[in-house]
This record gives C-alpha cells, structure tokens and sequence, in this order.
C-alpha cells in the first residue's frame, strides 16, 4: 500500500462551500474512514486568512498567486495510482465545477500526533 | 552467408518484431522499468555471440525472454532490498519467489515459453502502462516509442523532434511518475477502458501520423514509424477484436497507408490526392479496411476513428477524384464534428464541402476558422485557402496565402510542393 496526499483546490472567489455541500464533503469524508483508505484529513480556512512567509518577507494571501486555492487536504492509502484516483474522484469538490483535486504520492511524513 | 551475418540479422529482425513481448515478460519478473529494460538490452547484445557459435534458436522470443528474465532474477538475487527501495509495479500476488526463481534455472525452461500463451496480455500491459492518462501525451508517445518499439532514445528524440537531452529527460521522468506514483502494471478493467484506450489509440495515431507526413525533414515520410504503428494497431486488434474503435484505428491507418507509394513523385516530389495514380494503391490493404470499417458501424455507434476510417475509405473508393461522393462525405463529416469538435476536423471538411458546394461556400468557412485563430501556426489552413482563392479566380489573394502556408511547413517534400504551385501560378495568366 501507498499513500497519497489529495489536494482540494476550490475557486477563492466562488465564496463558502453551501451547506448542501459541506454535507456531501462529510459523507465522502465519512465513506472514506469507513472503507479503511482515510489516513487523515483537514479543511483549510478561507485562503484570505492565509499569510505566506519567503524569505524576510511577510505577506497577505496563498503562497501561490492563483485563482485556485487549497481548501483542504488529505491522506489516503491505496494500492497503487489507479485506486487513488478512484478514491479522489469520487471526491464531491472534484464535480462543483469551481474547483477540483490534486493527486500525489507521499514520499514521507510524520504520523499524527495523539495529544 | 557466414554464421556472423546470419546472427546479426536474425538479432536485428528479433529486435524489431519482439522488443515489445521480450520486454513485457521481463517487467513481469524484474517489476521495475529501468531493470527490465537493462536486462532486455543485455540479452539482445548477448545473443549475437551466443547464435553465431551455437546457430539461431528456434523460437528467438523464448530464447531472449529466458536470457532477460534470468539477468533480471541474478539482479534480484544480487539485490535482496531490491523491491524495498523501488515498489515499482509490484503486485503482491504475483510477487517473484524462490519458486519462480527455481523454475527459470530448469533447463527446459525455453520449452515453456511459448509466446503465444503470453503476449497479449503482456503486451497490453506494457502499452496501457506507458499510455496511462496520469502522463502526459507527449510522455505516453516518448515511452511507447522507447519501450513499446524498442527505439533508442536518439531515435525517439529525432523521431519527435527535440533534442536528446530533453527526450532523455522527459522519459526519465516519465518513468519516475511511474514508480513514484505507483502506476500499476495491468490491463484496465473494463469500466475504466474508454478513458486508457483513447490514450493508446491516440498514440497510435500519433506515431502514424509523424511516419506518414514526417514533420521536418527532407523525405515526405518515415516508413519505419508508419510500420511500427500499423504493426501496434494489428496487434491491438487481435488483442481486442471487439472493440470499434481499435478496428476504427485499424481502418484508418490501411486505407491512409495503401496511397504510400503514390504519394511522392519523381525525387520525392509530394503527388497530391487528386493526381495519384489509383491502380497503384493498395486493394488488399483498403478490402481489408473496408471489412473493419462495415464491420465496426454495424456493430453500434461510429467513434471518432471509426468515422474518419469511413471517410478515407469513401475517397479510396471513388474510381475518380471528382466521381468522389462528396455529400456522403461531408455528411461524415458532420457527424464526426459533433463527436470531436475540432477546428482540424473542421478545416478538412471544408475541402469536401468545396467539392459539393463550391469553393465559394468552403471560402467563407476557411476565413471564419481563420478569424478563430485557433489553426494560426497549420500550415494547412493557409494551403486550403490558397487553392479555393485559386479556383476563384483570385489570384493574388492565392500566392499571398501560399507564401503564408511557406512560412508555416518545415517538411521540404510539402514545401516543394507549395513553392511550385505558388510559381505555376504566378507564371499563368492573370
């Protein structure tokens, strides 16, 4: 098995997710912990909260000027590309229209800490 | 004939016809690329010793895949970690054990392998691997070409004009997305199907289309691409025989490759369709592609390929250029446009469309894809239009745009081509 990281990009000006939205994000999110493929996952703030750091320079905004932003990440498992893919297809972002998700293979990372 | 030259062109023909299976059986023991490839590589130079002082084998696939397979093994042997550090390809249940280990070190080990039992499935592996949608298009046609037809990658490099640094570049990092993303070594499952095989058919054709009109250079074609790909696409077909699309493909590479010859003139002057000596093509090749064209559109809806097969097949038939069925063409046209919207599409049905309705009504569509802007670097744009200004009377207009379609073509059979019809133009009368 292999991990990868999938990636959700969301259009910065299409606003908060709707409600109905957010639900359908929950029921993937849950479907994904049941099968066993959810290692784990996080949903971003707004990207107008974000501050980016390079260098000595402090700056308002994503790192990356773009009119995608990453709302939020998370870590699978899975046999190989092909069922990862899968996995982010079925991933609601994926058919909003206002966004969609990267896939890419964890190279390596530290587990979650129990707190 | 000594032994020596005997070996080398036994080795050679090898080489050209078993690349691909020799490859796709070691991938299965090395579960790596780079190693399978090495060991594939060994096996071949090996081979020119072995059958000169020994004589040619009998089946030179199982010898080569045996040799490869067995180097492959020793590496993995050498390299315990092996698998460890690269989990390229690996597949679990199929993982290589002592047991297989064992049973390559039987001395009748050449009886076994009979290619037959294991190409298609082998082979389709490896061409679905190199043409996964997760790559790009201009890395599935560099790994096909490496890997699938065993070219060289200074070969690879010429064949798709950029440099070897870049080519060589570009198939290692196809080859790392490959291990590092983990992209499986398999044949898709049905459901997944249409997506992988647009992709390998979309090589296919590519690999053709640089072989039938080589995009630079001094001679109008590469005959040995076209064959590869005409060979790939047969081998598809027999794979798959119920897929329309692979007959589609199929279809439409015989009847474009059956005008070869009749394309080119005297000193490799390029022939245009309406001059080409029809006697000369060959029946066999467009009989054949007109039993896969009939046979694909009864079996459901035309696809994309299978559709422009039709087409090519209509202009084949015609006893003549003008006794072409032009609004049967264009008819196909239409229907093709509204599967695959696209302005090179768009561009070749206006030649029909001048045939049936004049060159006055083709004009107005070439200038209004012209206004689009999206054809501005195909030189056949400027080419199409410079004939119908022509067929119009409009002279000047015509040598302005074959000066413009000049400009644009880097293949010198095709630019010979223009400069003459722009010179016989301006020579004629006014």
């Amino acid at each position: 098995m292999a991990q990868y990281a999938i990636l959700i990009f969301d259009n910065a000006e299409a606003g908060d997710y709707t409600l109905e939205q957010q639900a359908a994000s929950k029921r993937h999110a849950d479907d994904l912990i049941e099968s066993g493929a959810m290692i784990t996952a996080y949903a971003l703030q707004s990207a107008d909260t974000a501050t980016s750091l390079r260098g000595d320079l402090v700056t308002d905004g994503p790192f990356i000027d773009s009119k995608e932003v990453i709302a939020g990440v998370c870590i699978i498992e899975a046999p190989d590309l092909d069922a990862a893919l899968e996995l982010a297809r079925h991933n609601p972002a994926v058919q909003w229209g206002r966004g969609g998700v990267e896939v890419r293979p964890v190279a390596g990372g530290v587990a979650p800490i129990a707190r | 004939m000594t032994a020596a030259t005997d070996a080398g062109r036994a080795v050679a023909d090898a080489h050209r016809r078993e690349w691909a299976f020799v490859l796709a059986a070691t991938v299965r023991v090395a579960q790596d690329l780079d190693l399978a490839e090495e060991c594939v590589q060994e096996a071949y130079a090996a081979a020119l010793s072995a059958w000169e002082r020994d004589g040619i084998p009998g089946n030179p696939a199982a010898w080569l895949t045996t040799a490869a397979k067995r180097r492959a093994m020793d590496a993995i042997r050498r390299e315990r970690t092996f698998r460890a550090r690269l989990p390229l390809l690996v597949e679990p249940e199929e993982a290589v054990d002592e047991l297989a280990l064992d049973e390559l070190d039987k001395p009748d080990e050449g009886q076994a392998m009979d290619p037959e039992d294991v190409i298609p499935d082998e082979w389709l592996r490896l061409i679905f691997t190199c043409c996964h949608p997760a790559l790009a298009q201009e890395a599935q046609l560099a790994l096909t070409l490496r890997l699938v037809c065993g070219l060289p990658t200074p070969d690879v490099a010429r064949a798709l004009l950029v440099s070897e640094q870049t080519m060589a570049a570009r198939i290692t990092r196809a080859k790392k997305k490959i291990s590092a993303a983990r992209i499986p070594y398999r044949v898709p499952r049905p459901a997944e199907l249409p997506d992988r095989l647009t992709a390998v058919l979309g090589v296919l054709h590519l690999l053709f289309a640089a072989g039938h009109t080589a995009p630079s250079g001094p001679t109008l074609m590469r005959t040995d691409l076209a064959d590869r790909a005409l060979h790939l696409a047969r081998t598809l077909r027999g794979l798959m025989p119920d897929e329309p699309e692979v007959c589609g493909l199929l279809a439409l590479l015989l009847v474009t490759d059956a005008r070869r010859v009749t394309r080119t003139g005297a000193g490799g002057r390029l022939v245009r369709l309406e001059e080409q000596d029809r006697s000369l093509w060959d029946r066999g090749a467009l009989a054949e592609a007109h039993e896969l064209i009939v046979a694909g559109l009864r079996g459901g809806r035309a696809g994309r390929y299978l559709l422009q097969a039709a087409i090519a097949s209509l202009y084949a038939e015609a006893p003549t250029y003008e006794e072409t069925d032009w609004p049967q063409i264009v008819a196909l046209y239409d229907r093709l446009l509204s599967l695959w919207p696209s302005p090179v599409v768009a561009l070749n049905r206006t030649v029909s469309v001048s045939m049936a309705q004049g060159p006055a009504v083709a004009l107005a569509q070439v200038e209004a894809l012209e206004q689009e802007g999206r054809l501005s670097r195909y030189q056949y744009l400027p080419a199409i239009k410079a004939e119908l200004l022509q067929r119009l009377g409009r002279t000047d207009e015509a040598a302005a745009a074959y000066r413009q379609a000049l400009e644009l073509t880097g293949n010198e059979a095709e630019r010979e081509y223009l400069a003459g019809r722009l010179t016989g133009q301006e020579a004629g009368p006014a």
